[in-house]
């Protein structure tokens, strides 16, 4: 445990100027009640202790199967939910805040450089409420506007994010999903945020209109110097929008690269199962299929030694018994596998 | 990944569709869709009708509450005829009635005297009452001239109109079930809002209580409750003490759902979001989530009323709600408690029609109701 602490101080000391977010052995662990007092009978632990680091501008792609904790990791660094233990240091102004531990107050003001876009745009926008005010509920939540202003600013935003500012006065209902999910961008963008953490933000529209929101993403983060952490389940989406990936596997994160270093030579057998599952376009191109057996594990009741070993085709007995680290195998590359190294992995061409 | 951007074309086709409905809110939709469930809309104008009957009972009914005609004691219902001996009328009218004894048994029973025409008229004289405790008169919407009676519905052993006697009662019946759903409907949003949003022990002791009330036996725990009231007391103190045992069971389905809402809507992305976006606990719990499960309260509002209707009908029925002199639905019934009643006098068990029709009329709503808010349904 110490050693991993030093060794991800080691790699973030470089660029530990422009972090924007540092997330230190961030858990989040549900408990399993039963019967008519409560008892706790158990721990889900559904973020296990993960770190990363997020520098100034960049897009992070969270991957993960679902039940691997990247919604919960997106959601416990907001505090959208409290985190049961570990830190969560943004920096704001030269000086860094525990996101995790700050007061109500000053909670309160940190969110206004972090928001968040949802998965499902039907939920998560209120169906009773207005466009004008769904956007303009931060603005008038923070007393950063007066009503006339705040009209103007939604116009903006609406604008902005590609819909016609004429749409003030109406309802969600009168929205389709792609259309949704910019009302809910504007909504995140109405603070000037510089952290916007994004919960598998297309994964719950049709392919044509991901691939306009995904652009949308990208103009915004160029336009306001935006920082993204990127939820996702979908590998070519992620491929497509992030700069860096990390692997989540049942609460840890295992493996951590830079985007193309992960495609082409990932170094964890998790990755290279998920890489292999991407349908591949060229039909002339024969590839080896990793196809894991068993179901993801059970967060409640994680395997021992490394949570993978079960469903891993190069498992040994050491994988059984001992918790890998995560080590840094090259720069900025890093993998909790103990065989790393060993194994020739095959990544994605392209 | 390069697409084309179409949203100018998704926006046209937007402006050029029925813009009314997209800036319409939730309960706008709901009203719209709700208009075309035929069943509750005519249920509604029956609601309506039944309540302007309860509005306006003195008006209404062709005689006062205790008007009483002891020669006509338990008299049969008098049917509205069109047709005489000198051909078709245009205007109803009724027969006279005549009490006779039988020879041998000595009981009373009414013969039609066809001699005698009563033409059914508007806006006639009658007994005096004060209207709404305002002011006096006389005038009745219908009833016939002196010397004639007009019993559409029979009447009770002391010679009292028993339609007249409906109607008056339908004031009490009515608004009982309104009233006693007022107080459940405060009772159980204040203690639901109170369990869901604090949790922990509050809510598993608030829980827990609600079961352990659930769990008594409803018409015991009435009869239990509505012996402890006093009774020098008033009618009208009675009437509000039995209106409070009524919503005294009514509240906890209530508190039930509104928790189950509270707790399910604050996992809701869009209360998340507010919470993000800065907004407090009050500003989230009033503005996100109760206006999102207020059209569910009042569906299950509306189908509450039949059961304090229902309620007041049985704890009265018993002789423990409301007593004479003040008259409701159950109080009638109260008088048809025998099997005598029943078979001689039935049409002393009208009122049933009136319970009857009032909770069908309500159920009707509210399945319209809930149709309509159901977001799923569109």
């Amino acid at each position: 445990m110490r050693l991993r602490v030093c060794f991800m101080e080691g790699i973030c000391a470089m660029r530990e100027q422009n972090a924007l977010l540092r997330v230190r052995d961030l858990k989040k662990h549900f408990p399993i009640t039963r019967g008519f007092f409560n008892t706790v009978v158990g721990q889900v632990k559904a973020v296990d202790g993960v770190s990363f680091d997020l520098f100034e501008g960049e897009c992070l792609g969270l991957v993960g199967e679902s039940g691997s904790g990247k919604t919960t990791v997106g959601r416990t660094i907001l505090r959208a939910i409290a985190p049961t233990a570990g830190e969560v240091w943004f920096r704001k102004d030269s000086e860094e805040v525990d996101v995790a531990r700050a007061p109500h107050d000053v909670l309160k003001s940190l969110r206004r450089d972090m928001q968040m876009i949802f998965q499902d745009p039907y939920a998560s926008l209120n169906p009773r409420m207005t466009v004008l005010d769904i956007i303009g509920e931060p603005l008038l939540v923070n007393g950063v506007a007066e009503r006339r202003e705040r009209e103007t600013r939604v116009r903006e935003l609406l604008a902005q994010v590609g819909l016609n500012p004429h749409f003030l006065r109406r309802y969600p209902h009168a929205f389709s999903g792609g259309q949704r999910q910019r009302i809910g961008i504007a909504r995140a963008l109405a603070l000037h945020p510089r952290l916007i953490v994004a919960d598998e933000p297309v994964s719950a529209l049709d392919v044509s209109v991901q691939a306009q929101v995904l652009n949308l993403l990208q103009e915004l983060q160029e336009k306001f110097g935006l920082t993204y952490l990127f939820v996702a389940h979908d590998l070519s989406v992620v491929r497509h929008i992030s700069d860096r990936v990390a692997v989540m596997y049942v609460g840890k994160v295992v493996e951590l690269a830079p985007v193309d270093q992960l495609f082409h030579s990932p170094a964890h057998p998790y990755t290279e199962a998920l890489l292999s599952a991407v349908p591949n376009p060229d039909p002339r191109r024969k590839k080896k299929r990793v196809l894991l057996s068993g179901e993801v594990a059970d967060p409640g009741d994680t395997p021992s030694g490394c949570a993978f070993h079960p469903r891993c085709p190069y498992a040994e007995d050491r994988c059984k018994e001992e918790v890998p680290e995560l080590r840094e195998i090259a720069p900025g590359h890093a993998v909790r596998c103990h065989l790393s190294g060993v194994l020739q992995l095959e990544g994605m061409a392209g | 990944m390069a697409m084309p951007r179409r949203e100018e074309v998704v926006e046209q086709d937007v402006l050029t569709g029925e813009t009314e409905a997209y800036a319409a809110s939730q309960w706008q939709l709901m009203w719209w869709k709700f208009r075309k469930h035929h069943l509750a809309m005519a249920a509604g104008m029956v609601i309506v009708a039944l309540y302007v009957v309860a509005v306006f009972c003195e008006f209404l009914a062709p005689y006062t509450l205790n008007h009483r005609q002891v020669a006509y004691a338990f008299a049969p219902p008098q049917r509205l005829q069109f047709v005489s001996d000198e051909g078709v009328h245009f205007w109803p009218f009724v027969y006279g009635i005549k009490g006779v004894r039988h020879p041998e048994t000595l009981r009373k029973f009414y013969i039609e005297d066809r001699e005698q025409r009563y033409a059914v008229r508007l806006l006639v004289r009658g007994a005096p009452y004060r209207f709404w405790g305002l002011f006096e008169t006389d005038i009745h919407l219908f009833g016939v001239d002196d010397g004639g009676t007009l019993f559409l519905l029979g009447t009770d052993h002391l010679g009292r109109d028993l339609l007249s006697r409906i109607i008056y009662g339908s004031r009490i019946s009515l608004t009982i079930g309104l009233v006693g759903v007022t107080l459940s409907f405060v009772f159980g949003l204040v203690i639901g809002v109170v369990s869901g949003y604090y949790g922990g022990w509050i809510d598993n002791l608030i829980q827990r209580g609600i079961e352990i009330l659930r769990s008594f036996p409803s018409i015991p725990l009435w009869m239990a409750l509505a012996a402890a009231l006093p009774s020098s007391w008033s009618p009208l103190q009675i009437y509000m003490g039995i209106t409070v045992v009524l919503s005294f069971i009514g509240w906890t389905g209530l508190a039930r759902q509104v928790r189950g809402k509270i707790l399910s809507l604050r996992e809701e992305d869009f209360a998340t979001a507010a919470l993000l976006a800065g907004a407090s606990r009050w500003r989230i719990m009033t503005r996100h989530l109760l206006p999102s499960f207020m059209s569910h309260i009042i569906v299950s509002l509306t189908l509450a009323v039949p059961g304090m209707i229902l309620g007041e009908t049985s704890l009265s029925f018993l002789g423990l709600g409301l007593r004479p002199p003040v008259t409701s639905w159950g109080v009638l019934l109260k008088e048809a408690q025998n099997v005598q009643a029943v078979a001689f006098q039935p049409w002393l068990l009208t009122p049933v029609i009136f319970v009857i029709i009032t909770v069908l009329a309500f159920n009707f709503i509210g399945d319209g109701l809930r149709d309509a808010a159901d977001p799923y349904s569109r």
